[in-house]
């Protein structure tokens, strides 16, 4: 009797066999552990390697402290950019209709599939010494590249897809009913924005800043072309990594690189923070 | 009957891309009629609705309510209470504040005092018979709810002209036939004029004063019910609204509407 029923017991249709399963989580846990995790304690362990005091000196001496204040500066001034940017994009391609916007979604993507230093060398032909608007700047005393300005630029350029990729998909989702309601209710256009439009995408708004700010802080490519390296000056933090360990400072380099693994792991804190204490609201606007 | 034709539409016409939604649609209706557009779907009944409330541009033609130049006003101030197949309710706000929005929105000027707005709130929730439950989210409401919060959102800017466009499409049958009788006590209660978008014969050949019928961008005939079973003007309304079988909605005539699914 036991027998027939253990045959006849029927395996939902959805459950894979118990061996494929364990294999599948045994893969990706191995692939985790590999590829982020070990990396990841590989550059705390260099860092204290030679006790805390040696770390926290490497973080607190001026060049390093220009590179940190480099690195919050430009990204204190590309995100909220972008933010604008891709907010105002996202806007007119999910609720109005124009020719040409296909063409729009592939040039915001464009940064993507650029590499960045060929972003970074893009900036160098317009605004370099050598370049279209090299002499103009000159003569104006404009400085651009090998300084603030072309950083930030740089940043921009490879962080632009950031909010308008979160925010598309969102915002198309949720279609143009509620503006229409509001217009026919009588709101203005800002007070549709304001009232109806931006509180239905605040989460998503929220981690498009999140990501963008990360990658701003941690982007390389683009910026290393323009920046110029001028230690204390115009280094930003991995440009800063990037120096102290082609100088053999390992020690240090693993330093500053650790502070650049802690924003990473804030971010994604905050970012699980959020989805797990706001779960019902965010679950609510994504809902129809 | 017998009051003024306050709504009058002059050949109206609209194209999408190249293909002809609208071809030059003439009708009118008197003040405070319930007229229902009533036609398969691509007939063009919702965009000629989405033309009277200004969310929609028509490319020729022109449209006069109550001796106003209607198609010049922007939609925002047309004051038309425009209600929505899949609801279109603020999701993030409360029962309570998605029917004050319209209120809320006003210059400070014409702004009511927020007393006043509470009240009309109150008021509005009862008529609508929903009281108690201006608190809830718009998720934690059946669908039939959503619509009478919807409709009472729509009231509240006191509308000068009410335009729905397939109100009960999403919603099951018992609860559609209730709705519909509900929402003809609440014309017939407020006296505004109501434009019903509809591709249920039965549903509108029930609720309407006056059913515009309409096929491939063009109405074929207009009239009462019992003007329009007596004397179909073509086949098509013959047998759109099916009087072979006597009232019996017939269901190859009840359309798959792809829209009805998204819910």
């Amino acid at each position: 009797m036991s027998n027939i029923a253990q045959v006849l017991r029927p395996r939902p249709a959805t459950q894979d066999h118990p061996v494929a399963r364990t294999l599948l989580v045994a893969i990706a846990a191995l692939f985790v552990v590999l590829f982020l995790l070990l990396p990841l304690i590989t550059v705390f362990a260099e860092a204290l390697k030679n006790g805390v005091t040696t770390a926290i000196a490497a973080i607190t001496e001026p060049d390093a402290v220009s590179a940190i204040r480099l690195t919050l500066i430009a990204a204190g001034i590309a995100v909220p950019l972008n933010l604008i940017f891709g907010l105002s994009a996202s806007w007119a391609i999910s609720k109005f209709d124009f020719r040409g916007k296909t063409f729009l979604v592939t040039l915001i993507d464009l940064p993507f599939s650029v590499s960045p230093v060929v972003s970074g060398l893009v900036y160098v032909v317009i605004f370099g010494m050598q370049g279209w608007l090299g002499p103009y700047l000159r003569d104006h005393d404009i400085k651009i590249i090998f300084a603030l300005p072309g950083i930030v630029l740089a940043t921009m350029f490879v962080t632009f897809p950031f909010v308008a990729r979160e925010l598309i998909p969102l915002m198309t989702d949720q279609g143009r009913d509620e503006e229409e309601a509001a217009t026919s209710l009588g709101a203005s256009g800002w007070k549709t924005f304001r009232r109806v439009t931006l509180p239905n995408i605040k989460w998503g708004l929220l981690y498009a800043a999140l990501l963008c700010n990360a990658r701003a802080m941690g982007e390389f490519g683009a910026v290393s072309v323009v920046s110029g390296h001028i230690r204390g000056q115009t280094n930003t933090m991995p440009l800063h990594v990037e120096v102290l360990y082609n100088d053999y400072q390992f020690v240090a380099a693993f330093a500053v690189a650790s502070l650049l693994a802690m924003l990473a792991l804030v971010t994604l804190a905050v970012k699980t923070f959020l989805e797990w204490h706001y779960a019902d609201e965010i679950a609510a606007i994504h809902k129809h | 009957m017998g009051s003024p034709m306050s709504l009058v539409v002059e050949s109206i016409a609209k194209r999408f891309d190249r293909f002809p939604a609208l071809k030059g649609v003439s009708f009118s209706a008197p003040t405070g009629c319930f007229l229902a557009l009533l036609g398969p779907s691509g007939s063009g009944k919702t965009t000629l609705l989405r033309i009277l409330g200004g969310l929609e541009f028509a490319e020729s033609g022109r449209v006069k309510f109550e001796d106003v130049e209607w198609l010049s006003l922007p939609a925002r101030e047309r004051r038309a209470g425009f209600v929505f197949q899949q609801y279109a309710l603020f999701r993030h706000m409360t029962v309570a504040k998605n029917i004050a929005f319209g209120l809320e929105v006003r210059g400070r000027r014409t702004r009511p005092p927020r007393a006043e707005i509470a009240r009309r709130v109150e008021e509005l929730l009862a008529l609508v018979q929903l009281d108690g439950l201006g608190k809830r989210y718009p998720s934690q409401l059946s669908g039939g709810q959503r619509q009478r919060v919807a409709l009472a959102r729509a009231l509240a800017i006191e509308p000068r002209m009410l335009l729905l466009d397939e109100p009960f499409g999403a919603l099951d049958a018992k609860v559609r036939k209730e709705l519909r009788l509900w929402l003809r006590h609440i014309h017939d209660k407020t006296g505004i004029t109501t434009v019903f978008v509809t591709h249920d014969q039965e549903e509108a050949m029930e609720l309407a004063d006056l059913v515009a019928i309409l096929n491939q961008g063009s109405i074929e005939q207009i009239g009462t019910p019992a003007e329009i079973r007596r004397a179909p003007a073509s086949e098509f309304v013959a047998d759109f609204i099916d009087i072979k079988a006597e009232g019996q909605p017939n269901p190859v005539i009840a359309k798959f509407e792809p829209r009805a699914l998204r819910a």
